[in-house]
């Protein structure tokens, strides 16, 4: 659908994706955002980058909500901390590149994504709880874990054995 | 030469889910740069925050939404126009890569230290956040880091040469992570001076008196 939208300029095709992920970024941003309209504001603005950039999506190194997450998040970065996010940059000469050939990369496509999601679903609910505290709510780990009342090592903990069944889960290639 | 020591998740995360201050995020930036293991790692998170997008939440969108996007389909430049210019790639070798080189200007040859004292030379790198402390830092072969404890996290990041700590040696791309509990001691390796990125969010505590007087002169 997303390589329609980057090599045809469908229109019906990206209506179908701004109807599935515009409710869910705006439910993002909304973390942050003082209001209704500042949350309306930045999906549009997040959904209108996904219609610019959709020929430089890649199918072979990600899939549509991983790539949709990333624009979100590098927005909400840009209005809310006002800072810059430094990254890699993949064409600089000193970039160590990829050790092992893209065929064998996690992400082929959604059959991987599903299962993630479905392994995400059945972490035990307090490491669940985290992840949607680290990715939605903009919070350091330790606010976190004063909020949770919790020592920063159990923090650490159930981030680490969160991350550890998910990647056995995608391990389990059936 | 293979990267020994890597991000823990919890920073990871914190990366991947967009809450790391800059300061921070220029040491994982740049060991990401050196590491293929923890960019897989990385995309693995970044799917799991797309996946969280997903389970968010199920309400449709209004009409209203839609047609406000659509207008601004139709009345924008062509998306080629849009395209940021990429600045030339440099040729040549680097020894800092990317983020850190435009941070610091340069590349090694271009730096300009100022001296620390015991022939260790720093560099200080600007950011907007305020929890972080930023340095390049040049360790004279052999030569102790000056001995410190630290108020919270530190991470230190090796370009060039190496350094020991305890029992751990870390060489290029190396991450170490320290907390308030570690009192750690890296060494430089006799062989040649070690250079690494330091970020800690709040000032060294250094030991020796010397160095605890000229501190707030040198701004570290």
């Amino acid at each position: 659908m997303l390589a329609a939208v980057g090599q045809n300029k469908d229109i019906e095709a990206f209506e179908a994706l701004f109807r599935h992920y515009g409710p869910r970024v705006r439910a993002y941003m909304a973390k942050l955002a003082r209001d209704g309209q500042g949350a309306e504001e930045l999906m549009q603005e997040t959904m209108l980058a996904v219609w610019n950039k959709a020929h430089q999506f890649d199918p072979a190194r990600g899939n549509v909500s991983s790539w949709i997450f990333t624009i979100a998040r590098n927005l909400r970065i840009d209005a809310y901390r006002k800072e810059k996010r430094p990254a890699f940059d993949p064409t600089d000469p000193a970039f160590v590149p990829d050790d092992v050939p893209p065929a064998d990369v996690e992400f082929e496509g959604r059959q991987e994504a599903d299962r993630l999601r479905r392994a995400m679903e059945t972490l035990p609910a307090e490491q669940l709880e985290l992840l949607k505290l680290s990715f939605y709510n903009e919070a350091s780990h330790s606010a976190i874990a004063t909020k949770l009342g919790l020592p920063m090592g159990t923090v650490k903990s159930r981030i680490r054995l969160a991350f550890a069944k998910l990647r056995a889960a995608l391990e389990e290639r059936a | 030469m293979s990267i020994q020591h890597h991000i823990s998740d919890e920073l990871l995360l914190s990366y991947a889910a967009g809450d790391l201050a800059e300061g921070w995020s220029i040491a994982i930036a740049t060991h990401l740069a050196l590491c293929p293991s923890c960019r897989r790692r990385l995309d693995f998170m970044e799917h799991a925050g797309g996946e969280m997008l997903e389970m968010v939440c199920d309400e449709p969108a209004d009409d209203g939404s839609w047609e406000a996007m659509k207008a601004r389909l139709s009345d924008g430049t062509p998306p080629s126009a849009r395209e940021p210019a990429k600045p030339a790639v440099p040729t040549g070798d680097a020894v800092i890569p990317e983020p850190l080189r435009s941070y610091l200007g340069g590349d090694l040859a271009d730096l300009k230290w100022k001296a620390l004292g015991r022939g260790a030379y720093h560099i200080r790198i600007p950011t907007s956040d305020r929890e972080t402390s930023v340095r390049l830092l040049r360790i004279p072969a052999g030569k102790p880091v000056p001995e410190h404890s630290h108020g919270g996290r530190e991470l230190t990041l090796v370009l060039k040469g190496s350094f020991q700590d305890g029992q751990s040696l870390f060489k290029r791309g190396d991450l170490e992570e320290a907390d308030e509990s570690m009192q750690h001691q890296p060494v430089a390796t006799p062989d040649e001076d070690c250079i690494c990125l330091a970020v800690t969010d709040a000032p060294l505590k250094f030991r020796s008196l010397l160095v605890r007087l000229v501190q707030p002169m040198l701004g570290i």
